[in-house]
């Protein structure tokens, strides 16, 4: 019996692993002379200091979520979906064509279908990898990075020859008719008579990846389709023993993943800009990532882990302000020890704390 | 179409494919070894800034160039202790360093020269200079031979003539030598190599650091060769091209450089020609763009010969006890 406590394995080692890519952090930002730690307060007040910070912070957090749930449910398959990237910029290519095909009187109503729009589209452009992975054992990992290279082409192409607004220069779709506006945080602060910052691009789609995350969880542990997924995930000759075919797990799986990609067109495409431009996902799909290895797949961690990268680019972006000394793409290396810490180098931690577990346990026997 | 502009196309396909062959052969060792390796795009990037920063502090190229292959090295060493010491998800290592390149570069580039990310525009003896074979001017009026030799063969620098004779010390180092026997067995099955008591991480820590140090020369050819300086990211993808025409050659290095070659040639029409008219259907440049990625899919997908590759890629080796 060495199996660790719980907490243990899904909060103490994220947390000291997480401690330990800052800590790294740190170091850079004192090789650049500058004081890490001026630099940490100025990061977490600009991120959760103002309601206008919250509103960027939940924003940020809201495509976090949906990209980190999107690679946590292939995860659960063990099939490592890098294409959330390429998946959310078709998703919001459909979520963007939902839009504009009807003048929407109310988003009430524009809402569900652009939800259908950019999941349907997330799901398609998943589900090519996944058919090549299932049926012709092309590696998925390659295919997916392929794939969010050819998206990024397709989409270039379209906003430039086809979806263009008449008469402009811009790669960008027309706005969407007013009835597709979905209600930012400061509308729905006003409904229960409360204030928040104007500026701020967090919207109602909030709510909807908290929707997911609980979907999520019901799905992969209350289901027998999750069931399944899981199963499979542990190993696939026992799925197949099991009468669990593992073509249908695998799309079904990617498909779901892409949808969820997907989805975090409604919140950058629809939500914020209200119209489509060239890079509607900025690299929320690869953060997603970093979201699923510190969430440890779960919906609760992905949820968690989504809140501190939203903070963390949030309060990047502030950081360059405050010390123009320090770049915004500060954010990436700290997303880059992240994912090594938390990802590649989990062992390196697991295998001490385990050892000494080990040995506390032993003295208390 | 002109003789002259198809020499000049070719000129440039031979200089647009060098980083992506010597980014290719990295890789190579690498996979070879049974050990992924996706983030060659990151060490790609931390190369091509180290070389151009070195070689502007020092003003010579050859300093920046060890500056450049330093950087790169180090970024495969923490791919190596991840991802054979502590046998973490190699998968997930590469995209840890590429995140880590991409962000470093421009965080360490701006407090450094407070352009932006970039560096300063390298002269003179802090970058390489085209190279003019012998008799290039002599041979230039013989026809056909002449122009090809002078404008697609001479007037490139030393890099270029490098990545060339690369593949063949590549080919020769895995098909002809001891080393190379092994260094392919621990990639296809590494309980043989343990078995007969070859160190198994022994052999991959030297593929993964043969990937740094040739991932390291594509770097340094991009900001002091192709160019005259770093900009922000612009490695621009180049990583994951070389990654498919790995794919695309097989894991073959003369394949390598065939695949790196037609990619060069997409690159260089893509400059070139803004719209490419085939039997009158004009061909939007997005295409051209993206052709490379859409031929990896079709190649993995088995469609076109079926690309395998080698049998213990991605899994971490665990002896037994």
């Amino acid at each position: 019996m060495n199996k660790l406590p719980k907490w243990v394995d899904i909060a103490l080692i994220p947390f000291i692993n997480l401690v330990l890519a800052l800590v790294v952090s740190g170091l850079v930002v004192l090789f650049i002379g500058e004081s890490p730690f001026e630099a940490l307060s100025i990061m977490v007040n600009g991120a959760v200091g103002s309601s206008y910070g919250w509103g960027y912070t939940l924003y940020y957090a809201t495509n976090f979520i949906f990209t980190g749930l999107a690679v946590s449910v292939a995860f659960q398959a063990r099939l490592f979906n890098i294409g959330g990237e390429g998946q959310a910029l078709i998703g919001g290519l459909g979520v963007a064509l939902t839009c504009l095909a009807v003048p929407w009187p109310h988003w009430s109503l524009a809402l569900p279908f652009a939800i259908l729009g950019g999941a349907a589209f997330g799901a398609a452009w998943a589900a090519i990898p996944a058919y090549l992975q299932a049926k012709r054992g092309s590696h998925i990992v390659i295919t997916t990075i392929m794939f969010n290279y050819i998206a990024a082409t397709l989409l270039v192409y379209l906003l430039v020859n086809v979806l263009k607004k008449k008469g402009s220069m811009a790669p960008e779709t027309a706005r969407f008719p007013e009835g597709a506006f979905l209600p930012s945080a400061y509308d729905m602060a006003g409904w229960i008579g409360l204030k928040f910052s104007k500026s701020a691009p967090l919207n109602i789609t909030f709510f909807i990846a908290l929707i997911c995350c609980v979907l999520v969880y019901l799905l992969i542990w209350r289901t027998r389709l999750g069931y399944q997924i899981r199963a499979f995930g542990h190993s696939e000759p026992a799925a197949r023993y099991a009468g669990i075919p593992p073509v249908r797990i695998t799309m079904i799986t990617m498909m779901i993943s892409g949808a969820l990609a997907g989805l975090m067109g409604i919140n950058a495409v629809m939500g914020e800009a209200e119209r489509l431009v060239i890079d509607s996902v900025q690299g929320a799909g690869f953060v997603g990532i970093a979201v699923a290895l510190m969430g440890r797949s779960h919906p609760a961690g992905v949820l968690v882990a989504g809140l501190l990268f939203g903070m963390l680019y949030q309060g990047g972006g502030e950081l360059e302000f405050e010390i123009p000394a320090v770049s915004r793409d500060m954010i990436l290396v700290i997303q880059g020890l992240v994912i090594l810490f938390t990802g590649a180098l989990d062992n390196m931690i697991r295998m001490p704390v385990e050892r000494l577990f080990l040995r506390l346990r032993k003295g208390a026997a | 179409m002109d003789l002259n502009t198809i020499l000049q196309i070719l000129d440039s396909t031979l200089r647009l494919a060098t980083p992506l062959l010597f980014a290719c052969l990295a890789g190579l060792f690498s996979e070879r070894a049974g050990v992924f390796d996706i983030g060659l795009e990151g060490k790609m990037l931390a190369a091509a800034f180290m070389a151009a920063s070195v070689a502007y502090f020092s003003g010579s190229v050859w300093i920046g160039l060890l500056g450049g292959v330093a950087a790169s090295m180090t970024l495969a060493l923490v791919h190596g202790v991840a991802s054979i010491t502590f046998r973490g998800n190699q998968l997930i290592s590469g995209v840890a360093i590429n995140f880590l390149a991409a962000g470093i570069t421009v965080v360490v580039g701006k407090d450094w020269f407070e352009m932006g990310g970039r560096t300063p525009a390298l002269e003179g003896p802090a970058r390489f200079q085209d190279i003019v074979l012998p008799f290039a001017g002599t041979l230039r009026d013989v026809p056909l031979i002449g122009p090809i030799y002078f404008e697609v063969i001479s007037g490139h620098t030393i890099l270029v003539y490098v990545g060339l004779l690369a593949v063949l010390v590549t080919w020769w180092v895995l098909f002809r030598t001891r080393f190379g026997l092994r260094l392919r067995a621990v990639g296809e099955n590494p309980e043989s190599v343990d078995t007969a008591g070859v160190s198994v991480v022994g052999l991959r820590y030297t593929a993964v650091l043969i990937c740094g140090f040739l991932c390291g020369l594509a770097g340094v050819f991009l900001s002091t060769g192709l160019t005259a300086g770093f900009t922000n990211n612009m490695s621009a993808g180049r990583g994951f091209i070389a990654l498919a025409a790995l794919i695309f050659a097989k894991w073959r290095p003369a394949y390598a450089l065939m695949a790196c070659l037609l990619f060069g040639l997409l690159g260089a029409l893509e400059n070139r020609f803004q719209n490419i008219d085939v039997f009158g259907i004009p061909i939007p440049t997005q295409f051209m763009q993206a052709l490379p990625y859409i031929l990896t899919v079709v190649i993995l997908a088995g469609f076109v010969g079926k690309a395998v590759p080698p049998r213990a890629g991605g899994e971490p080796y665990v002896k037994e006890r």
